[in-house]
């Protein structure tokens, strides 16, 4: 195991369809919510503490052998929104294939095949960084670091944002996103015991229900 | 069946020219191209040329919107199940080139289901003069230009003008109306290029794309050779 790899899997080139997706910025950029830096930092930190918490630890109780197919189900039940429920599932086919060519491995043979049009995301990131040599805290925060990054760099290219700017909330949020990674990792070694209602179901009303808007728009930039 | 200790590669690695089930996949043909050149019109004649002698099939990125594939379907050059649009985040040369997984997705649902294909012809939303396809996603790319767009592009290169398999420059009807020389255009393609072939077109005219087309039956027979 490399302890590396975190870094391989955690880049934002990492060519996984991540760029076509605002993680729910390009709604709120719209309805006014972000207008800049303060406001970009205000939405990441809320999407961090709600989404990036269930999905780091979905992706940390994947890393840990948690049945995959229990844990997409428990990612269903946490995402009302049907439009979050298709891009998670399209983006987590396009990290699986990316992730098969880079570290291949039998249980994401396994996954691919249960799940030939995509399962949830986070839990085959998870897989992905069982693939990797990573453990359940890297998985953990890997997830956390992308429910910000994601919408950090869309916020560059929907306003024309300062990218110094944008890279200074995310070092801010650096702190915050060691305690989610952190309690998310807890939550997911309880699911060995407790099962998958052990993990967190933190939700965000506003981003699903800009993410059913966003998705019925005739003109947008981002996928979600 | 496939046994766990295999990877099969297909679905993995989409470069490969099987499929899983052993059958050769569709060629891929790139169309990259500064806005406007005529990508979606040469795609679209295209359709028309060979739709009767293959089995076809079409994805666009459209930058923020679904024009292309809108005037695709609109048109009715293919049925509409054989046209899916991408999208591609702002940033189309990104989804063509340095993260594929959109496009590789697209291709194969339309070979999963309206398969067999012969021939996937996968359109780039307009950008600039680098914008070039991963060999990871297409087999060939053509690069589209046009004769209004300035007749120094050719003098310009750039990697789709000097690494392209075909450049098309297009709207040749238009060239007595903004200027341009198409024979400088052509010596300049020809330094840029050496021996990679160039075809000057224009779609308002009887011969249209016939050009291209033989082109492109030449890359499937090689293909399937
Ligand atoms: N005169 C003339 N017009 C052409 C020709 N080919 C295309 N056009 C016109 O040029 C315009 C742009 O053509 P498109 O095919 O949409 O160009 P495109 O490269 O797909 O454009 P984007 O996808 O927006 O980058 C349309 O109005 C076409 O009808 C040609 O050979 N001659
Ligand atoms: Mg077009």
């Amino acid at each position: 195991m490399s302890r590396a790899a975190l870094l391989v899997l955690a880049d934002g080139r990492f060519p996984a369809g991540g760029h076509a997706h605002s993680g729910g910025a390009e709604a709120a950029v719209k309805a006014g919510r972000i207008n800049g830096a303060a406001s970009l930092e205000d939405f990441c930190r809320g999407r961090l503490n709600t989404a990036g918490l269930v999905s780091a630890a979905l992706a940390a109780a994947a890393a840990l052998g948690v049945d995959p197919a229990l844990l997409d189900s428990a990612a269903d039940a946490r995402t009302p929104s049907p439009a979050l429920r298709v891009a998670a599932r399209r983006l987590g086919r396009q990290l699986m294939r990316a992730a098969r060519a880079t570290w291949p491995s039998g249980e994401l043979d396994a996954l691919a095949r249960a799940f030939p049009k995509g399962a949830h995301q986070p839990v085959v990131l998870g897989l992905v960084a069982r693939a990797a040599g990573l453990g359940p805290e890297d998985a953990a925060y890997c997830s956390a670091y992308e429910s910000v990054s994601g919408p950090a760099t869309a916020t560059v290219r929907l306003l024309s944002l300062d990218p110094f700017d944008a890279t200074g909330v995310l070092a801010r949020l650096a702190p915050e996103l060691d305690v989610v990674a952190r309690a998310a990792a807890d939550a997911a070694r309880n699911v060995v015991d407790a099962g998958v209602d052990a993990l967190p179901s933190a939700s965000a009303p506003l981003l699903e229900i800009g993410a059913q808007a966003h998705a019925a728009w005739a003109v947008r930039l981002f996928a979600s | 069946m496939h046994l766990d200790h295999t990877h099969d590669g297909a679905s993995a690695v989409s470069a490969d020219a099987r499929r899983p089930d052993g059958s050769r996949r569709a060629l891929r043909i790139g169309l990259g191209g500064p806005v406007g050149s005529g990508k979606t019109a040469t795609v679209a004649a295209l359709c028309r040329a060979l739709r009767d002698e293959l089995s076809l099939a079409v994805v666009t990125n459209d930058i923020y919107t679904r024009e292309d594939a809108e005037f695709l379907l609109r048109e009715a050059v293919l049925p509409p199940e054989r046209i899916t649009a991408v999208e591609t985040g702002a940033c189309p040369h990104t989804a063509i080139r340095d993260d594929i997984s959109a496009n590789l997705e697209a291709v194969e649902d339309l070979e999963d289901e309206v398969g067999p294909l012969d021939l996937i012809l996968v359109e780039s939303g307009g950008d600039n003069l680098t914008a070039t396809f991963s060999k990871g996603l297409v087999d060939a790319q053509i690069f589209v230009i046009d004769v209004a767009g300035g007749d120094d592009i050719p003098r310009k290169g750039g990697p789709g003008v000097t690494t392209a398999d075909l450049l098309v420059v297009n709207k040749t009807d238009l060239a007595p109306y903004v200027g341009s020389d198409l024979a400088r255009m052509a010596a300049d393609a020809k330094a840029q290029r050496a021996e990679l072939p160039v075809v000057f077109q224009s779609l308002r005219t009887e011969a249209g794309v016939t050009a291209v087309a033989e082109w492109v039956r030449e890359r499937l027979a090689a293909w399937t050779a």
